[in-house]
């Protein structure tokens, strides 16, 4: 078989982090090959070198069996590489057409010619089967619409050689699926793929070969048909890996959650709630199942005073904080991993030990009066990197250079050391590779043993059947059905979060 | 022009349009900058210094056009500082723009004394003539044109011209692109820093128009102090008009209209003094910018230095 692309000897080095350490890699021809790696082991830095983002620090790399050097990611689409970024690069107020000849432009003289444009997506979308409205906004269409006109993008362009960053990342089982086929057809035309990801079944399902990435270094390509699921996890994180949540039976004590009837509106002012009722008790894991959108954002942030509800109270301990700040939410006994560690977990220009006390900042050791104790917030730092095995060079670099998983295991760290009561967990494991997602779930279930109340949100069924013990499934703003997670199966909670009903057998 | 046979309404009207002008050239100056994702307040300085150099550049050749160009070419080199200080080296797109508004007041000041030799204004010029006599022949409207200079026509020429730009060409998509998501456009190949250079270096050009349109299109000379604030008015209106060429030059002429207003209601002889005129187009200003604006959406990446390889 052909090979369309080799990468010899890439070593890249950022400051503090040798990114990539003397990495082969190659792609035949018409295969899908998958880029399997612990967040920060490098699989993005390397492919955002083969698509010109990056320049290697040394290394060659080949296109077709020429040698190349690719400046940028004009240079890349010339040679027919196309990139579909884990964080999707469309211009969110654009129309889908707009996004997707952006930089090459169909003219009728000096004008975009817009008909063109709309008839050319149109025809591409239909071609491959996408249900895509071309004048659609993108803001307005789902994630996993989204990623299709990324797909669609990289097609326009001509892409022969289709890179993937973390695809599944942001869908839905269903779409997940979908995506394989689609994966499967475009091979079938004869384009080539590179999947990066750390999603063991995903691997498993969709690819002929997979190169493992650890620390910047290649370890090995396999035959995909050669290997399993535990193989490769232990080649990625360099141990033996345990991927089932090992839990006992839940020991549920007083109510220290509690959701009455809660309405509130969505960002656009439309309603995003429509009264729920919910109870986490200590000692349990209370899993919340949905698509996307259907009010669990709104959810999470009507009980940690981001969002103030329209109709409803919460109470926490049976002490009524509805309305209350997040400040005092969070003295109520509440830790809460955001869903969004960029945007509310971590100031990503803020050093490490900065971001270790944000929302006890203020309280002592870390302050008296109006001073602030750099050394024992120092400490600190060290104590939450230490205790969850944080990759960082030190606690003085800014948040933003910790990959993903990193600053996730730090953000649950310092809030598990709040000691709350109530620890909210959403998507604790968006993102990040199975050595950090092991040591999360781990944690959230000793926490649970040790008698705090956690609710837990995430788009991912397996994490929700993994570590529930009940599961309420959210659908249109409200909880359509509470499942003991004993029983549950997928197919179960599959029909509820589509909006179905389970027939009950009297 | 102040013509004693022509109706109030006319005068209020053509007084409107006059005064609308540099602020449209600014306006949209910042329509242009802000939408790439650089914020130009520095808008003022760059008129100050257009004004200047149109005057310069009139009393050079004794051609108002040659001063039209100079004021063009002077806008657009200090608008290349800002760029050069707020895209390469990532400054504080707010304090450059601020340096750039000191510094256009002091340069200016101390060129009045190097180049006429005289202090606080410079020496009368040839301005830019009104084409009066040809659009006097035009039926109906004919009266109202003869009160417009030329800078009125260009403006309303150039508002057309910079939104079929930005929303009808590949260029102008691309200059959005870049003001929204700079990381989504560098990743299909669209050269971010280049297209902000243009976008500033074209911002310094309409400011440059704006300020030569007080010097040589209102007066015939330079003074300091004569754009008093017409730069920030600019950006209120750019503003107000949700960062697009039709709504930033809407705004301009209810700004303008105030400030006409001013000029006529001070005949009517109210008991209010000068100063309550004076100060009803800037209280007009905060106003909508305060209260009627509503909500309005800048570009997502505006003021925001991109990048280029960060993790």
């Amino acid at each position: 078989m052909q090979k369309v692309v080799e990468m010899k000897g890439i070593t890249k080095v950022f400051p503090g982090v040798k990114a990539n350490d003397d990495v082969n890699f190659e792609l035949l021809k018409g295969e899908i090959h998958v880029l399997l790696g612990e967040n920060g082991a490098g699989k993005t830095t390397l492919m955002n070198i083969l698509y010109g983002l990056y320049q290697p620090d040394a290394g060659e790399i080949y296109v077709n069996g020429q040698k190349v050097n690719i400046k940028s990611p004009g240079d890349a689409i010339k040679l027919g590489i196309g990139m579909v970024h884990q964080h999707f690069m469309l211009v969110h107020n654009f129309t889908v057409a707009e996004n997707i000849v952006l930089g090459s432009e169909p003219k009728k003289g000096i004008k975009i010619d817009m008909q063109k444009a709309i008839k050319d997506t149109k025809e591409l979308a239909d071609r491959y089967g996408f249900k895509i409205d071309p004048n659609a906004v993108i803001e307005d269409i789902t994630v996993g619409q989204q990623q299709k006109v990324e797909i669609l993008k990289a097609l326009y362009r001509g892409a022969d050689i289709l890179i993937l960053d973390e695809p599944t990342a942001v869908l839905t089982p269903q779409e997940i699926e979908e995506l394989g086929v689609i994966l499967k057809n475009l091979v079938k035309e004869g384009k080539s793929i590179i999947l990066i990801t750390h999603k063991l079944k995903e691997v498993m399902a969709m690819s002929d070969r997979v190169t493992i990435v650890r620390r910047g270094k290649v370890i090995d390509t396999v035959y995909t048909k050669d290997t399993n699921i535990d193989e490769l996890a232990e080649m990625m994180v360099g141990r033996k890996v345990n991927l089932v949540v090992q839990k006992d039976e839940a020991k549920p004590g007083k109510v220290v959650l509690k959701v009455e009837n809660i309405s509130a509106l969505d960002h656009r002012k439309l309603p995003a709630l429509k009264g729920v009722n919910l109870e986490v008790r200590a000692g349990e894991i209370v899993g919340i199942a949905g698509v996307d959108g259907n009010g669990q954002t709104e959810l999470i942030e009507v009980i940690t005073g981001l969002r103030k509800p329209t109709e409803g109270r919460v109470y926490i301990n049976d002490k009524d904080v509805t309305g209350k700040t997040p400040r005092d939410i969070i003295e109520a006994g509440v830790g809460h991993i955001p869903e969004d560690r960029h945007k509310r977990g971590l100031v990503l220009k803020y050093s490490l030990y900065e971001n270790a006390v944000l929302g006890n900042h203020y309280k002592l050791p870390f302050a008296k009066g109006i001073m602030m104790n750099y050394n024992k917030i120092k400490e600190y730092a060290r104590k939450l990197i230490d205790e969850f095995d944080v990759r960082t060079p030190n606690e003085e670099v800014f948040a933003s250079a910790l990959s993903g998983g990193n600053q996730q295991k730090f953000i649950a760290a310092r809030e598990i050391n709040k000691d709350p009561e109530l620890i909210i967990a959403a998507q604790p494991t968006r993102g990040i590779d199975v050595g950090a997602i092991e040591y999360i779930h781990k944690r959230l279930v000793e926490e649970r043993d040790k008698g705090r109340a956690i609710l837990l949100v995430s788009l991912e069924l397996d994490e929700i059947l993994a570590l529930s013990d009940r599961i309420a499934v959210i659908y249109d703003g409200q909880i359509v059905d509470i499942l003991d997670a004993k029983s549950a199966t997928e197919h179960e909670l599959g029909i509820l979060m589509a909006g179905g009903t389970l027939k009950k057998q009297a | 022009m102040a013509n004693g046979s022509i109706p109030v309404v006319v005068a209020l009207l053509a007084a409107t349009f006059r005064l609308a002008t540099p602020l449209i050239f600014a306006a949209l100056g910042g329509v242009i900058s802000e939408r790439s994702g650089v914020v130009n307040i520095g808008l003022e300085g760059i008129m100050i210094v257009g004004a200047f150099f149109a005057v310069y550049g009139s009393s050079l050749t004794g051609n108002p056009w040659v001063g039209l160009l100079f004021a063009v070419v002077s806008g657009a080199l200090v608008a290349a500082i800002h760029a050069v200080l707020s895209i390469h080296l990532k400054a504080d797109q707010t304090v450059s723009g601020v340096a750039i508004n000191l510094f256009a007041g002091a340069l200016t000041s101390f060129l009045i004394f190097k180049l006429f030799g005289r202090q606080g204004q410079t020496d009368g010029v040839a301005a830019l003539p009104y084409p009066t006599e040809t659009m006097a022949k035009i039926p109906v409207i004919g009266p109202f044109l003869a009160e417009l200079n030329w800078f009125v026509f260009m403006a309303i020429i150039l508002v057309f011209v910079v939104h079929y730009v930005l929303y009808y060409t590949p260029l102008g998509l691309r200059i959005r692109a870049v003001g929204e998501h700079p990381k989504a456009a560098d990743t299909l190949g669209i050269n971010v820093y280049k297209i902000r250079y243009l976008c500033v270096i074209m911002s310094g050009v309409f400011a440059g128009l704006g300020g030569a349109t007080l010097s040589i299109g209102v007066m015939n000379l330079f003074r300091e102090g004569m754009v008093s604030g017409r730069g920030f008015i600019a950006l209120a209106a750019m503003i107000f008009g949700n960062w697009k060429p039709f709504g930033a030059t809407a705004a301009s002429f209810l700004f303008a209209f105030a400030q006409a207003f001013e000029i006529l209601a001070q005949k009517f002889g109210w008991a209010l003094p000068t100063e309550a005129y004076l100060a009803f187009p800037y209280i007009l200003t905060m106003l909508a910018l305060a209260g009627f604006v509503g909500k309005t959406t800048p570009p997502a990446a505006d003021g925001v230095p991109y990048n280029k390889g960060e993790r």
